[in-house]
């Protein structure tokens, strides 16, 4: 066994021979004072550091749910194409929060979801879910098409192909004193069951939903 | 009385340190009688003055005279060249911050077209700041070549390589956070499909898009957040960066070309023989 390089010293303050020491003390002053002053110090630094850190992050624990917005009348909307409306996002900024959704009256023979009190006209968004582009409706081969990466979506807003990792989101609608509302978004997977919203390039399908797990700034309702 | 001569004494034998330095070729001892010479020697004493209180001069002499190895060619100024492109950032960034507003709601857009348009010498400081980053970012991955083609990563320099990625994941943050800046259609859409690729990493990839565009969505505190990592958070971070990548490099030295074997001296060489 290697020599030891110090002499090891009696934990009590007693036994080490300094003045003043009580019985059964093993905490010098001096270490004692030291101790407090870094603590104090550590405290106040934290008493900065920790609030500014959390006014920073605080945004991620926000919800942010949108409202409900009026974008027309029943019989604005027809069931076999869709017309374009536009609702805002963000308040505040202008045009850079304004977003473009695409509307039509639920078709049976199309839509097979049960029919609830919400999705009594599909509103689908214009935002890919590839990276979040602008997608575009072209109404002669009834698809939406993406700019950006080529991702294209049938009338439901199911990729049919490119890189788009699940269906195009949609909100809610209902009808409110006879106009068609839109309300929070919402995101599906490929058989269209409802998620809360997740951002582009997320797949819900299988393992995606846990590998992207739902936000506290946003819930579907 | 006539005046006697005073007896000339001896010089005390000072050690060479403490004896007066002769003076430089070409002036007079004594006091300077030129007002170049008053000058320099105004020049001299504050010099000393600083130096005396503060020690600066031998680690200005520790960072500046350094012994380099034999070959050092052009190719070990890349580095002075990045940092060089880093200050020609700062010092037009903090320029352009006196007329950039970042506003969304169109005042961003319109302060960045004041700025070259209106604006004396607007477009050249702006353009610096633009192209400059380009130069910046292309300035980093040659001196990261440089320094992986010619082995000068290895022992004891690891650690300096680990500061340098750090440096260039910053340098990262700086042109994706830049970028968004002007708030034009290309900003604001680069900067929608960025946050979306931050998304997918799993798991914190949904949390780090809320954190960084302050919501769920693209909104009104998106920009400024943008604006105060990018001219606050990592330009700090980065200088202190460089301060560490510069202490370590003259603490270490540099390494020579990997083309130069080494010449032992004559004398090894016969005793070994």
């Amino acid at each position: 066994m290697a020599p030891k390089r110090r002499q090891t010293k009696s934990k009590y303050t007693l036994d080490r021979g300094i003045p003043g020491a009580f019985e059964g003390e093993t905490v010098t002053r001096r270490r004692f004072m030291t101790g407090t002053v870094h603590g104090a110090g550590m405290l106040m630094t934290a008493g900065f550091t920790l609030p500014a850190l959390a006014f920073a992050v605080g945004p991620i624990f926000k919800n942010q749910t949108l409202g409900w917005q009026t974008v027309g009348y029943p019989e604005d909307f027809p069931d076999n194409n869709y017309i374009p409306a536009v609702i805002t996002t963000s308040p505040g900024i202008g045009e850079a929060g304004k977003s473009t959704v695409y509307l039509r009256t639920r078709n049976p023979a199309v839509d097979t979801t049960p029919e609830n009190q919400y999705n009594r006209w599909v509103a689908i968004t214009s935002r890919c879910s590839h990276l979040g582009c602008s997608v575009l409706w072209v109404d002669a081969s009834e698809r939406f098409i993406c700019p950006c990466h080529g991702s294209v979506f049938d009338l439901e807003g199911v990729r049919v192909a490119g890189p788009a990792p699940r269906p195009l989101d949609r909100f809610y609608t209902r009808l409110q004193d006879g106009v068609v509302q839109v309300g929070p978004r919402y995101s599906v997977n490929t058989e269209l069951r409802i998620f809360s919203p997740r951002d582009p390039g997320e797949p819900l399908d299988g393992i995606g939903q846990y590998l992207y797990p739902s936000r506290p700034s946003v819930r579907k309702l | 009385m006539p005046k006697l001569p005073t007896p000339k004494l001896p010089v005390p034998p000072l050690p060479p340190q403490l004896q007066p330095p002769p003076p430089p070729p070409g002036t007079q001892r004594g006091r300077p009688h030129t007002p170049v010479e008053q000058a320099a020697e105004a020049g001299k004493s504050v010099v000393d003055w600083v130096d005396e209180r503060t020690s600066l001069s031998g680690a200005a002499r520790w960072l500046m005279f350094r012994k380099v190895p034999k070959g050092t060619n052009w190719f070990y100024t890349l580095g002075s060249a990045t940092m060089f492109a880093f200050l020609s950032q700062a010092v037009t960034g903090v320029f352009l911050a006196m007329y950039y507003r970042p506003d969304p709601a169109s005042g961003a857009y319109e302060s960045i077209r004041n700025i070259t348009t209106n604006v004396f010498l607007g477009q050249f400081v702006r353009s610096m700041h633009k192209w400059g980053a380009t130069v910046m970012v292309v300035l980093v991955f040659l001196h990261m070549a440089r320094t992986f083609v010619f082995g000068a990563y290895k022992y004891p320099r690891e650690l300096n390589w680990v500061i340098g990625v750090v440096l260039l994941i910053l340098t990262m943050v700086m042109s994706f956070t830049g970028y968004l800046l002007p708030f034009d259609e290309r900003s604001y859409w680069a900067t929608i499909v960025g946050v979306n690729i931050n998304g997918t990493g799993p798991i914190i990839g949904p949390y780090l898009s809320d954190f960084l565009r302050g919501g769920p969505e693209f909104n009104a505190s998106t920009l400024s957040r943008f604006y105060a990592i990018h001219m606050l958070i990592v330009p700090g971070a980065i200088a202190a960066m460089i301060g560490a990548h510069l202490y370590l490099v003259t603490k270490l030295g540099t390494t020579a070309p990997p083309w130069l074997k080494a010449e032992p001296e004559p004398e090894l060489i016969k005793e070994t023989a």
